[in-house]
């Protein structure tokens, strides 16, 4: 950490009721890009006035690695592979994303098998992104190791199957235009099956260890407060929005692939602290492991893949479309724009964790910096989807 | 009352932590060197050339270039061979002077394997890559690459097994094409004039959506 002394006029000086030697003087500090609790390069300016925090300014940029300019040069077949390295936690999720929106520009149709192997995947996604959040959040807040382990032995299971199916427990870069790369048999739907029935012992172990936590509960409760208003003004989507009680589920509102079909309930926070977003997650896991059980029973046999889509010289209609689905972190989204070659002349992307960031500083004015890590942790960020 | 939270939390912790004695499910990591999870049937790390019999002349690729063109990370360079030599299956082919894959940028995709019409590239299992140079170790030549089709065998049974199957589906239906060609030559006194499409067909495997009957079985015709 680098340390200087910026003096304010007498004017800027925010009301302060404390008196200390750096009475009025803010010290600003400089935490990451290598702070262990920053989730990866994120660096944060930092103007403190004793322990409180009177400006924040987020710098990022260190991970930047030009995805959106590779995309637009690259073949739109291509372009998946690097969607698994945006949100490192939530391949799955991005690959679907991303084939959604390549689908709804080309016009493909999609399997229904296909369609439920998504499902089923995007929410194993879900549980295990959500289980290691919850374990990193605590590992922000001291509670070095256990909780974090604990997320992170459940999570190997679900990466296990991804491993399985895929080839990779991380990089999946399993789905394609118009389904999914290999088909799972039965046996890999018995274990997931066998995963899914044993997941709500360790949330039940998880609520137990944490939730009723004196500590985890003085430490969440009323910090990091988000209003409903400033949410919706600022783009804020996925657990972080619904934590302030705005029903907004892109599952439920835009119902892309067969959400329709399945019984799920929208779980909703009342206050919009840290507390609520980590509820939300908990809650959000039964909700998937009720999905997953659905999709798991329903799921029938037959093709995988629609076999009109051309693997190579793909080129899709001169067109644009965006497609959109809930990932663990919020609403991602690709934009395309096509002139009919094999690249798209246009590729963007909507990271949820990026446009979730934007509030970071409006959350943490006024609380300590052992708070600014805790709100950090509950915003859910991962860098490689923040600076692309 | 306060601290009954920080108990409960306790309680869990002491139950995993005494529970680990007892049940074996609960002792989850495995110590690596010594003990090994076996690796699943689609595991992929990087890719391998496949070769019949002869590493050389066995080797199924026919640089058609599609797998450097369509590869993400631009990780691999072919050179086209001047000449033709005979395949696997006896046919004149093209094939590749220069076959490197710099693994060192290569993402594991998979992307080349699929594009592939040969089934010439698949993906290795073998990931202790360790290398003591910083350069020229981990730019893998054509002859570090090529691995024989038993090695395939015993890495990916499943899917070798259904590869070899369409292989030999492949080349009957080639066979039996030429047969009946055979015989409708045999049939007409007059020989009948090359076509120049098919002729022009060697240049052209390179264009993406060659199938492998149609490509592998135009040299013959020239």
């Amino acid at each position: 950490m680098t340390a200087t002394i910026q003096t304010l006029e007498p004017a800027e000086r925010p009301p302060t009721t404390m008196s200390s030697r750096l009475d009025g003087e803010l010290l600003e500090v400089s935490m990451g890009p290598q702070h262990p609790s920053t989730h990866g390069v994120f660096r944060m300016n930092v103007a403190l006035e004793g322990e409180i925090v009177r400006k924040l300014k987020p710098v990022f940029g260190y991970l930047h690695r030009n995805h959106e300019k590779i995309g637009e040069n690259a073949t739109y077949l291509s372009s998946m592979p690097y969607t698994d390295r945006l949100d490192y936690f939530c391949s799955m999720t991005n690959n679907w994303a991303y084939a959604l929106s390549v689908e709804k520009l080309a016009g493909i149709e999609v399997p229904e098998r296909a369609e439920y192997l998504r499902v089923i995947l995007a929410e194993l996604t879900r549980l295990q992104n959500h289980a290691s959040l919850l374990g990193f959040l605590l590992s922000d807040m001291g509670a070095w190791g256990t909780p974090l382990m604990y997320a992170f032995r459940e999570r190997e299971n679900i990466l296990d199957l991804f491993e399985s199916l895929s080839g990779s427990r991380m990089m999946c870069d399993y789905m394609r235009f118009g389904g999914c790369r290999v088909d799972a048999d039965d046996a890999w739907l018995g274990r997931a099956k066998k995963i899914v029935d044993l997941f709500p012992k360790f949330l039940d172990e998880f609520e137990e260890l944490i939730l009723q936590n004196e500590i985890v509960i003085a430490r969440t409760q009323n910090v990091g407060k988000l209003s409903p208003e400033l949410a919706i003004n600022a783009g804020i989507t996925g657990p972080m929005l619904r934590a302030c009680g705005v029903n907004y589920d892109v599952r439920k509102v835009d119902g892309y692939g067969i959400y329709p079909r399945f019984k799920f309930r929208i779980p909703l926070g009342d206050h919009g602290d840290t507390y609520d977003r980590l509820m939300m997650r908990a809650l959000e896991m039964h909700e998937s492991v009720e999905i997953l059980k659905q999709a798991l029973a329903q799921i029938q046999p037959g093709p995988v893949v629609n076999p009109k889509v051309k693997l190579r010289a793909f080129r899709p209609p001169v067109g644009e479309a965006y497609g959109r689905i809930e990932g663990p972190k919020g609403e991602l989204g690709f934009y395309l724009i096509s002139d009919g070659g094999p690249n798209p002349y246009r590729y963007r992307v909507r990271p949820p964790s990026f446009i979730n960031l934007t509030v970071l500083e409006d959350l943490c004015l006024g609380h300590t910096v052992a708070d600014v890590m805790v709100i950090l942790g509950s915003v859910d960020i991962v860098m490689g989807e923040v600076d692309r | 009352m306060i601290g009954t939270g920080i108990l409960k939390g306790m309680a869990v912790t002491a139950r995993n932590f005494v529970g680990s004695y007892f049940e074996k499910e609960r002792l989850i990591t495995v110590q690596y060197p010594e003990e090994r999870i076996p690796l699943p049937e689609n595991y992929r790390n990087f890719p391998i050339l496949i070769y019949d019999n002869d590493p050389e002349a066995g080797l199924r690729c026919v640089a058609c270039k599609i797998c450097e063109k369509e590869c993400p990370p631009q990780c691999i360079y072919i050179t086209k061979s001047d000449d033709k030599k005979p395949d696997y299956m006896g046919k004149p082919q093209f094939y590749p002077k220069v076959f490197d894959i710099d693994i060192s940028v290569c993402m594991s995709c998979q992307i080349c394997v699929e594009v592939c019409p040969f089934e010439a590239i698949k993906m290795d299992k073998d990931f202790e890559l360790s290398k003591r140079e910083r350069f020229d170790a981990l730019l893998l030549r054509k002859e570090e690459l090529s691995k024989s089709n038993e090695y395939y065998h015993r890495i990916h049974p499943v899917e070798a097994a259904a590869v070899d199957t369409n292989l030999a589906e492949a080349a009957a239906a080639a066979q039996a094409k030429k047969k009946a060609a055979a015989a409708a030559a045999a049939a007409k006194p007059t020989p009948v004039t090359p076509n120049p499409t098919t002729t022009s067909a060697p240049g052209s495997t390179s264009v993406p959506g060659a199938t492998p009957p149609e490509s592998s079985s135009s040299p013959t015709k020239s």
